[in-house]
Order: C-alpha cells, then structure tokens, then sequence
C-alpha cells in the first residue's frame, strides 16, 4: 500500500504544485474557479484517453512518440505561461489595486484566462495518465491485496492535494499588492522548468543535440528523484544532472519572460499616466 | 556542428525484455563515450515505466509494446534502472565500461 501512496503522492504533488501557483497568481479574477477546474477535469480526461492509447502513441513518429507528444505539450504550456507573464506584466498592477481598493473579485476582461487552464490541463495531463496506468495495472493483474493498492492510491491523491493546497495557502499569505509580482517570478522558474525538461526529452528521442549529457552532478546535495528533488524540478525545474541544452532553454526561457515583462511593464506605465504607480 | 564531431553511436540496441514484472537480462554492460540505445519489450500483460534516475529515462510501455531509448555518452560506471510500477522486482543495472584505453 505504501508503495502505491508514494507513486501516487508524486504525481498528484507534481500536478497540484503547478496548480497551486496557477491559482494564487489569478487571485481575485472573477470566473477563474470554472477555467481551471474545466482544466483540471480537462487532464483528468485526457489522461484516460492518453492511458489508453498508450501503446499507439509509444510506435508513433518512428517511436519517439511519448517524447514527441510531450515536449509539445510542454512547450506550449511555456508559450502559455508566457504569455500570462506577459499580460500581468501590463494589468497586474492596476488589478492589485482594484483587488484592494474594492476586496473583490476583479472582472476578467480580456484577460487569457484560456492560457491558464491549458496549463492545468497540460499539468494534470501529463502525470495523470501515469497514475491511470499505474492504477489499470493493479486492478488487471487482480491477485489479492488489490484494494489495500487502491486505497494506498487514494491516500496519494489526497496526500498530494493536501501539499499543494497548502503552497496556495501560503503564497495567499502575501499581501495582493506584491502577490503578483511573486507569482509573476514563479511563473517565469516554471516556464523555464518546462522549457529545459521539453527538449530533454527531444534529446532523448535524438531530435536535438544534448550537448553535453550531464554537465553537472548535484544528486549528493538533493536527489531529484527524492520527493524534495521531485517537488523543486516541478517549481523551478531542478535537475541533478542537466544536459547542456537544458540549461540554454532555461536561461533562454527565463530570460525571455523576464525582460518581456520588463519591456511591457515600462510601455504600459507610459501609456496610461493617469494611474498612479504603486510604491515600492 | 559536423557528423564527424558527434560521438559514435553503438551499432546494435540493447535488448531488455520485461516478463512476470523482471528484467532479463537484469545486468548489462555497455561501452562508455558512446551513445547507447536501449530496447525494453514488454511481455507482461499489465503496463510498465521503464525509469532511472541515473539515465534520465521515464517512459511508459503500453503491454506487449517496446519502447527505444538513447541514454550517454555515458561515464564509465554503473546506472541502475527499473519498473516504477514494479521496483522491489523489476530492477536491473546498465554498466558503462572504458574502451579504448
């Protein structure tokens, strides 16, 4: 039963810590709950299908399509992000004050919230259909002791839940003025981290080069494999043991967001002179 | 960046089949400064995760169904792998060995 709480545990954290930010960074946005419980429900569903054809999607693209199928999906999880970053980086400061000044929930606007239930969805997507076959496994090989497995599967989801909702918690603890400027950096770590784990898995399928299979080793200092290690390459995509190309697309990725938020956010302050800017 | 600065990749891939939730074979060697390529089948009934924290491989294999993976050039040394679904029996160790020298 252990065994199954622990596999299940990881994933659902893995999900729920994107989740997690997701939520605390649309703090305050009205119809937000629908968009990312759609997302979520979305993955759920996806996942199933995924886990399903499983097999097909292994022999697609010549074998490689496990890797092909999620490196996409990452990738336009990064575009997503982006873009989100992007759009805060104009509204998020007149939407902090709007947030305090009425204790209410803001109108979303043309806000994308599209691009953050993609997200969700990507999230729970991709290790859910983990944990659909894990769970398919054990009730098709029947032997006794499968309902202990079970309930050791659901214990996992909670347990998992249980973390992630917390994380939320705790960044709710910041006061909304700077809310989004933290979330706006968590954004941008995650983005990077699902940049640098996308074309890892395309230079595991040989598409792009890794130069440099491991440029460094780190496992002494933190296990990614350990549920600590798990949780940071989630968050800020922490890997023991990068190739070269990891590190380019996350310091491309992070780069990029960073100073297109910077750009936008100086642009914006110019157009609109009649708000105020927050002291900082 | 030209074909003749790539490192070589060894010829055949190494077979791996999984049945009854093991490995077999479960110690392999491979050479060390190439590419390696890996085949896992899976002959169980039941889905497997080919997974190593030391290849930086996790990869679903439907049943009945193989999967190919290029790991290295790896360090002379030995990477342990196994089946996330199954890791106190599926389990099994690649051994990277100096050629050349």
């Amino acid at each position: 039963m252990l065994a199954s709480l622990l596999i299940v545990f990881r994933e659902v954290l893995e999900a729920g810590l994107i989740v997690g930010i997701v939520l605390a960074a649309t703090q305050g946005v009205a119809g937000r709950a629908v968009w990312i419980a759609g997302g979520i429900a979305a993955g759920v569903l996806g996942a199933t299908v995924l886990a399903v054809f499983a097999g097909t999607l292994s022999d697609a693209f010549g074998g490689n399509g496990q890797e092909i199928f999620n490196a996409s999906i990452l990738a336009a999880a990064v575009v997503m992000l982006g873009w989100h970053n992007i759009w805060m980086a104009s509204h998020g400061r007149e939407m902090a004050q709007q947030i305090k000044a009425v204790g209410v929930e803001v109108s979303a606007g043309n806000r994308p919230l599209f691009a953050v239930a993609f997200v969700v969805t990507a999230a729970v997507l991709r290790e859910g259909a983990e944990i659909v076959l894990f769970l398919y496994g054990i009730a098709a090989s029947g032997g006794g002791g499968w309902p202990m497995l079970l309930l050791g599967g659901a214990l996992g989801i909670a347990g998992g839940g249980a973390v992630s909702w917390l994380l939320y918690r705790g960044l709710l603890a910041i006061p909304i003025g700077r809310l989004f400027q933290v979330t706006s950096w968590l954004i941008a770590l995650l983005a990077a981290g699902m940049a640098s784990q996308s074309v890892a898995l395309l230079a595991k399928a040989d598409i792009v080069p890794s130069w440099g299979f491991e440029i460094w080793d780190t496992s002494w200092l933190l296990d990614e494999s350990s549920i600590v290690g798990r949780a940071m390459r989630a968050l800020v995509g922490y890997s023991d043991r990068p190739m070269g190309i990891q590190l380019v697309a996350y310091l491309a990725t992070l780069g990029a967001l960073v100073i297109g938020a910077r750009l936008v956010n100086a642009s914006s302050a110019r157009n609109t002179p009649n708000v105020s800017p927050v002291a900082e | 960046m030209g074909l003749a600065t790539l490192p070589a990749l060894a010829a055949d891939p190494i077979v791996l089949v999984l049945k009854g939730n093991r490995f077999a074979p479960n110690a392999v060697t491979a050479p060390a400064g190439t590419k390696v390529r890996l085949e896992v089948r899976n002959e169980d009934a039941t889905p497997a995760e080919f997974e190593s924290h030391d290849l930086r491989v996790e990869k679903i294999i439907a049943p009945g169904g193989r999967i190919t993976v290029l790991v290295g050039p790896l360090k002379p040394g030995t990477y342990k792998f196994f089946d996330d679904y199954h890791p106190d029996t599926a389990n099994g160790t690649l051994t990277a060995i100096p050629t050349g020298q």
